[in-house]
């Protein structure tokens, strides 16, 4: 299939435990008021991942929301159709609060961006941190993550997937593919 | 509905899959409404246009609301009187409106088939909110979205609708809705507000009040318009309310503890539904109300939140 | 030009006579000098090839709305005969709602003026049965019957009192003229779109039901029986309508009645499946599947004596509204032959019947003239091609006005060449 293989289960493993523990020390005294918001839908699982090791690290679960950007998505005028909109749920209040917004790949930064407006229309945070899996550059607008799992390169007609076991893969996995494969 | 669907007209046109998916989309929508910020940029710069031949406010303002949740301009054009009494003909104010380049325009007519002769005419997107006694699709739309969120799957459910259906666009925008969702109807009313050949739409006619609610789990009451000059349906509302409105005692002894009440609205409090049972413990009158905002802003959505020609897009990002 | 025309090698169908063969049929200076199997070709004559081709009587509309005096913007005398010949129609009865009616000696000279002035088909012209069309009082028969009108009927609309209609039977009988009838209950009819039944359920359209027809038609029925007026019944659509005239032709009333050829091949079902077009609005309105099977039989088997086109032309802004708003009315001259033809292919329809229908049968109705092709008779002749494919442009149309259901269709059947009183006034592809 012309997969390249990027990361195995083990080394997402690692990653997202070392990012959870990365970020509870950064949070410090106030580690008690993070929260974690995973980017429907690459972001969804890890968030939960995250959330559980933050957990495990601090003896409290910190808040864990979804949020689905389709409506604040800036390509909306080039689409034939409007993209399929999943639900969003913050279930907690933002102000005050460290967000941590988790997406799986970090690539021109776009989606962050409609995430950011997305958040903040909730309400105002104290601060919002980024942390992705892979931050595989690219970007085109000025976005950079807190945490990263790990960084990749891919080519602009390759897309980098991640693949985890609580969406059906047989086991974790990040790749990078050709677009057209 | 996407893709397939330039504009949102008659459910008699939309399979079961495309219903399904603006229930499912109105449910995201609902919870933006839920926001403390009620506003999302979806469809800045885009504008939507209330053309309504027919007056109604709640209608109307639901769309305008749907439209400004989604941060689009909506414009109202209320027009009463028929294009022949009034000397410009229904092209001829739509084309107008057109040339103002609205990327929706929603028409409300009394003329079964007026949004379909329009949609043949300009490029814009058509919303019906109600043609004749044709459909109004938005409503049997937010119908279902609220017998669904009450009680899960309309498959194998009961609903009774009671009134004029002769009369009525929202019981036929609620039969095709609801039959092809799975559930069985049954429209209830005397013989003279019982259409002709309404069951080959798959409804169930009675004209026992009592006979079509039992059992049912949803009863939708039409409200009844009493003063038909040259062509009596009913000696008045006093009868009619006896044998088909429905009060407290009746909605006790005859309905099932769980079964719902809906009214499009607005309500002959006393005809049709006695206040008590309006404001009742089953009345989701008030549901239907905000559910019609989320449903509303799914239609919007849908046609007019991707790119105006519907041309494919050459990038989409798996990730980004 | 030569006086005398041959027509070769075409198939005569004229009922009339009982002729459905291989002919030549002969004219010289206006009139059918002979039908014969092989005649010998005189030097000077036309000739006119008609192998392959049907030749019979020019057809005979005992229906027709030309609209002048008053409304030319849809159609006047002169297109109006021109579409009529083009649609092998040599004669028409020109119905009197125009504007003035046609209710008084004026208009009904106008009428004749102008289609003597065009010299395409012979008009007919057709008084009001009341002053006005008001349904209040009669009309002056005498006055109408001495200025040239065949008939009398206030069709557009029924004649609402049936006292005066009574009357009307009785009054026309002095004059020999027929009452040709529009046949709707009002009261039952009410503001309706199209036919009553599941078609209009579904549609959210106001509907008429079948029996607002056959109210009217048993009314007038006994009224012809009271009076033994002579009554014609327009547009028969219902299985009710045809029911009810069977059973008087069969206890022996003098009553005779037409079929359009809408009502004889389309069903309201087109309303839905064109999407509230409103070329599919007409009145009587299109009925169910029923009501057309029995207007078929009904005209095979002569309970309906004729075909008749209600040719109904109206303008772009008077049709392209919303359903409710659009005029009731269709074109049909120039797509009758084709449309009806169609009943022949299914087998419906004989097509000495089809003919007879269009011709003697039509003619006979209103006692006039033409409808046959015997030795001495006025040359009034369609040469219709049955095979010929064509598609119905309306732009292309003679008729001033566009409202044709069978637009963009691809029919069978076209008539190539008419002639009235042996002058060639029509021909397919020609300069005329």
């Amino acid at each position: 299939m012309g997969d390249r293989p990027a990361m195995n289960a083990e080394a997402i493993g690692r990653a997202v435990g070392r990012m959870a523990r990365e970020i509870v020390e950064r949070a410090g005294r106030e580690a008690g008021d993070l929260a974690v918001v995973g980017i429907r839908r690459g972001g969804v699982h890890l968030a939960e991942r995250l959330r559980a090791e933050i957990a495990r690290a601090t003896g409290t679960r910190p808040p864990l929301g979804t949020l689905d950007i389709a409506l604040y998505r800036d390509d909306l005028a080039e689409r034939g159709r409007a993209p399929v909109l999943g639900p969003t749920d913050i279930p907690f209040p933002v102000q005050g609060r460290t967000i941590v917004l988790v997406d799986d790949v970090l690539y021109t930064g776009r989606t962050v961006r409609a995430a950011l407006d997305e958040l903040v229309d909730f309400g105002r945070p104290r601060r919002v941190w980024l942390a992705v899996l892979v931050d595989r550059g690219g970007r085109e607008l000025p976005i950079a993550a807190d945490f990263a799992g790990a960084t990749a390169a891919a080519a602009e007609g390759e897309d980098v997937l991640v693949r985890l076991v609580e969406g059906g893969a047989p086991e974790d996995v990040v790749v990078v593919r050709r677009r057209g494969s | 509905m996407i893709g397939r669907h330039r504009h949102c007209i008659a459910l008699e046109d939309y399979s079961r899959e495309e219903i399904l998916e603006v229930l499912d989309l109105a449910l995201s929508m609902k919870e933006v409404l839920r926001r403390p910020l009620k506003k999302v940029p979806t469809l800045r710069g885009k504008s939507v246009v209330n053309l309504f031949f027919e007056s109604s406010t709640r209608t109307r303002s639901s769309f305008e609301i749907a439209a400004k949740v989604l941060s689009a301009d909506a414009l109202n054009w209320t027009s009463t009187g028929s294009s022949v009494s009034k000397g410009e003909t229904l092209l001829d104010t739509a084309r107008n409106l057109e040339a103002m380049r609205p990327d929706v325009i929603v028409v409300r007519h009394a003329a079964s088939g007026a949004p379909a002769f329009l949609a043949r005419h300009v490029k814009c997107s058509v919303v019906s909110a109600g043609d004749g006694a044709h459909e109004h699709p938005s409503q049997g739309l937010l119908d279902c979205f609220t017998i669904r969120e009450r009680l899960g799957s309309l498959s194998g459910r009961t609903v009774a609708i009671v009134g004029d259906i002769s009369h009525s666009r929202v019981a036929r925008s609620d039969l095709h809705a609801l039959g092809k969702l799975g559930a069985a109807v049954r429209v209830c009313g005397p013989p003279t507000m019982i259409p002709q050949g309404i069951e080959r739409l798959g409804a169930q006619v009675f004209h026992d009040l009592q006979g079509a609610v039992a059992g049912a789990d949803a009863v939708v009451m039409l409200r009844i318009q009493h003063e038909r000059i040259g062509d009596p349906l009913i000696p008045g509302a006093r009868e009619y309310s006896r044998l088909w409105g429905l009060n407290a005692w009746k909605a006790a002894e005859w309905l099932k503890p769980e079964c719902l009440i809906l009214h499009p609205g607005p309500i002959n409090r006393g005809v049709e539904l006695s206040s008590d049972v309006a404001d009742g413990p089953r009345s989701v009158i008030l549901d239907q109300v905000e559910n019609g905002v989320a449903v509303r802003m799914a239609i919007l959505y849908l046609l007019a939140g991707s790119g105006a020609t519907g041309e494919g897009s050459a990038r989409e990002k798996a990730s980004a | 030009m030569s006086d005398t025309i041959f027509i070769e090698g075409g198939r005569v169908i004229d009922p009339a006579n009982g002729l459905d063969a291989v002919r030549t049929v002969v004219i010289r200076e206006g009139r059918v000098a002979e039908v014969a199997e092989r005649v010998e070709r005189t030097r000077e004559a036309q000739v006119l090839d008609a192998r392959g081709k049907w030749v019979t009587p020019g057809f005979v509309d005992l229906h027709v709305h030309l609209r002048e005096p008053g409304q030319e913007y849809k159609e006047t005398v002169a297109s109006g005969a021109r579409a009529a010949v083009s649609g092998g129609f040599t004669a028409v009865c020109a119905m009197a709602n125009t504007v003035p009616p046609n209710d008084n000696a004026t208009v009904t000279e106008l009428v004749l003026a102008r289609a003597a002035a065009a010299g395409l088909a012979r008009v007919y012209p057709v008084g009001c049965v009341s002053r006005g069309q008001k349904g209040e009082d009669l009309a002056e028969y005498g006055e109408l019957k001495a200025a040239g009108c065949v008939a009398v009927s206030d069709d557009g609309k029924p004649v609402q009192s049936a006292a005066l209609m009574r009357r009307a039977l009785e009054y026309a009988l002095t004059f020999g003229l027929p009452l040709a009838v529009h046949e709707e209950e009002p009261q039952l009819a009410g503001t309706w779109s199209m036919n009553e039944g599941p078609v209009a359920t579904r549609l959210g359209l106001k509907g008429c039901p079948p029996q607002a027809e056959e109210v009217m038609v048993l009314r007038d029925l006994a009224l012809a029986e009271l009076t033994g007026g002579r009554l014609h019944l327009q547009h028969i659509s219902t299985a009710g309508g045809v029911r009810a005239v069977r059973d008087a032709k069969r206890r022996g009333l003098r009553i005779t009645a037409e079929a359009t050829p809408h009502h004889l091949t389309l069903t309201d079902e087109e309303v839905a499946r064109s999407g509230y077009d409103t070329d599919f609005k007409m009145n009587p309105p299109l009925r169910g599947e029923a009501d057309v099977r029995a207007v078929r039989e009904a005209l095979a088997d002569g309970t309906l004596d004729c075909i008749a086109t209600d040719h109904a032309p109206h303008a772009v802004e008077e049709k392209h509204l919303e359903f409710d708003a659009a005029l009731n009315g269709i074109l049909g001259l120039e797509t009758a032959f084709a449309a009806c033809l169609a009943l022949v292919r299914e087998g419906a329809l004989s097509e000495k019947r089809l003919v007879e229908a269009l011709t003697a049968s039509a003619a006979r109705c209103f006692g006039l003239p033409g409808g046959a092709l015997g030795r001495g008779a006025p040359a009034d002749v369609a040469v219709l091609d049955p095979a010929l494919a064509w598609t119905c442009d309306p732009a292309a149309l003679h008729s001033r006005s566009r409202n044709t259901p069978w637009k963009g269709r691809r029919l069978t059947g076209r008539c190539t060449h008419t002639l009235v009183g042996g002058r060639l006034v029509h021909e397919l592809g020609g300069s005329r």
